[in-house]
């Protein structure tokens, strides 16, 4: 039977030789982790349920980054108890602030992620590991707790929906461009339940980063999980992380969907996403005058070594407008370290941009910069929910870094190829 | 498993705001919630149903917050099981987790009427309209999936699974 490569992967961790969309199966997993608000629920159901040992100590990730560095006693109290549980555990894996940062792109850059792998995470992005070519899915404290203990799960096996890409992408487009112009056209439920596939000639032009950007946001559609299959591309990044083995997988020719999209990625522009829902994204042309209070750039979307690079190459000799506030988060310590070695560090704060210790801080109005009532802010991150960087009547627009840091310099959204 | 009711009727979309309104998340009781069940769509709900009864609806059921209390309610009411054309993806795996049987088929929810006495045969995914002598097709649950429904919930399954 032709099968998708979410079919295959989950068919191989299952025992069965091919799984078909619907069929509720019980699958090995690989990885499974929870943050500082779903790990402590977690580690309690698991306490409650009298468990000993987690199934595999190398296999469990526990990893403190929503409120942290610790914003107040909470935050304390709940990290302090993770910690105890990763050292009870005995979890090889456990790492300090100072020496992570924001889970979903710790997770790959350490090379925990794999092609191939059942991953579950108590976070819903946890779909971004998808453009390694794995089934990575959200799931609920009571979940973890469960894979935790047994080191598998019950999942209902998605049906898959096919997006294809194909044209040159447009000067300051990127992934984030083209999932937030996918969820534009298909809705928030418009992947309800489903895999998302992304291919085409376009995918196989982007990098990585990118990828990881599209594939974290299915979500933000509904979706189970999003997937690339691997290529050169995903095989040299997998090298220079990690020497473990992986598994490749791909989709067979004639495997089934229940929906082909095709999209000419060259006709797309870089996209804002008006408050409050991801699928309010228009292209930059059609935006107006929008003025901003706040520029936010990073989170488990765009913190990674592109997205600084590119909000570099912006901030460059240029200056933040004066009524503009710039937080800039990179993912992680690695990315951290490496814009400072790269000169970035230095270009961001020269503008006048705060440049953050990772955390997810703002993204969730946790802290690092939430944002007052009638506050308007253009964010890299993956939500423009009401209330979700602050203030219910504050408001956030989605966009990439190149538009962001272009928008914190112009004092309002503006494309960023009107600042040349 | 055998599961044998009365069917109750509701529409596409039923959220779990009205599935257990958030007034009454300030506990995590059984019974409580269980005694607000629907409350927002029929007040009289808990009142009018006995044990066993099943509640078939249309498209998408459950949708809304991630709340694990909504299957909670429902189990806890004397409801054996729902049947629907679709379920939101969250309630989906909540209410597997929390031991409340779940069945989606398209042609037992168009074709069920408020009233109608209904049998499912879990194993078998088979749901018997008794009232109108019909037979509709679910996916069978898998032998695990029993098993958790079975022990009361996914962590009840946890115990068991870790003994081995
Ligand atoms: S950066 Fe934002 S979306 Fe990503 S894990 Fe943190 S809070 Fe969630």
């Amino acid at each position: 039977m032709p099968q998708t490569i979410t079919e295959k992967i989950l068919a191989a961790h299952s025992g069965n030789d091919s799984v078909s969309p619907g069929q509720l199966i019980e699958a090995s997993v690989d990885l499974a982790f929870g943050n500082d608000i779903t790990a402590p629920i977690a580690i309690e159901r698991f306490k409650e349920a009298g468990i000993g040992k987690v199934f595999d100590r190398d296999k469990v990730l526990i990893i403190p980054d929503h409120f942290t560095p610790n914003k107040d006693i909470k935050t304390a109290e709940q990290t302090k108890m993770m910690r105890e549980f990763a050292k009870e555990q005995g979890l090889t894996n456990y790492f300090e602030v100072g020496r992570i940062g924001i889970e979903h792109v710790f997770i790959h850059e350490q090379g925990f992620a794999l092609p191939g792998m059942v991953i579950v995470g108590a976070d819903s992005h946890t779909c971004t590991y998808g453009a390694l070519g794995a089934f990575s899915t959200g799931v609920g404290s009571t979940d973890l707790a469960a894979a935790m203990a047994l080191g598998k799960l019950w999942f209902k096996v998605p049906e898959s929906m096919l997006f294809n890409f194909s044209g040159k992408l447009q000067e300051y487009v990127y992934g984030k461009d083209l999932v937030l112009y996918t969820i534009g056209q298909i809705g928030v439920s418009g992947a309800l339940y489903r895999a998302m596939e992304f291919t085409g000639s376009t995918i196989a032009e982007l990098s990585m980063d990118s990828r990881f950007s599209i594939c974290n946001m299915a979500i933000e559609a509904g979706g189970k999980s999003g997937i690339i299959a691997p290529d050169k591309k995903t095989e040299e990044y997998v090298k220079g992380v990690t020497d473990k083995p992986y598994k490749v997988y791909s989709s067979d020719k004639d495997a089934e969907y229940v929906e082909k999209i095709d999209y000419d990625a060259s006709k797309i522009e870089p996209q804002v996403a008006f408050p409050s829902l991801p699928e309010n994204s228009k292209p930059i042309s059609e935006v107006g005058n929008i003025e901003i209070d706040q520029a936010v750039i990073g989170s488990c979307t765009n913190g990674r070594m592109e997205d600084m690079r590119t909000a570099a190459a912006i901030f460059r000799g240029k200056k933040l407008h004066p009524n503009v506030r710039c937080v800039i988060l990179p993912g992680t310590q690695q990315i951290y370290l490496q814009c400072i070695e790269e000169g970035i560090a230095k270009i961001l704060v020269e503008a006048g941009c705060s440049f953050s210790t990772p955390t997810c801080g703002p993204c969730l109005g946790g802290h690092m910069g939430v944002l007052a009532a009638g506050e308007k802010a253009i964010s890299t991150t993956n939500r423009n929910f009401v209330g979700r960087m602050g203030d219910p009547k504050s408001e956030v627009y989605l966009s990439n870094p190149a538009v962001a840091a272009a928008s914190a310099i112009a004092g309002k959204i503006i494309p960023p190829k009107e600042l040349k | 498993m055998k599961l044998k009711g009365k069917a109750w009727r509701f529409k596409d979309n039923v959220d779990t705001d009205v599935i257990i309104p958030a007034r009454y998340l300030n506990t995590s009781d059984p019974k409580e919630l269980a005694s607000h069940c629907m409350e927002d769509i029929d007040k009289e709900f808990t009142k009018k149903i006995s044990a066993g009864d099943i509640i078939v609806a249309g498209k998408n059921f459950g949708c809304g917050s991630s709340r694990e209390h909504a299957p909670i309610a429902i189990k806890n009411s004397g409801i054996s099981c729902v049947i629907a054309e679709s379920f939101a993806r969250i309630f989906y795996r909540n209410s597997i987790n929390m031991g409340l049987p779940i069945f989606e088929s398209a042609e037992a929810s168009e074709k069920i009427a408020e009233g109608d006495e209904i049998e499912v045969d879990a194993e078998a995914g088979v749901i018997k309209n008794i009232t109108k002598g019909e037979e509709y097709k679910a996916q069978p649950m898998p032998e695990f999936i029993q098993k958790i429904i079975k022990l009361g919930g996914l962590m009840e399954y946890v115990k068991q699974e870790a003994k081995k």
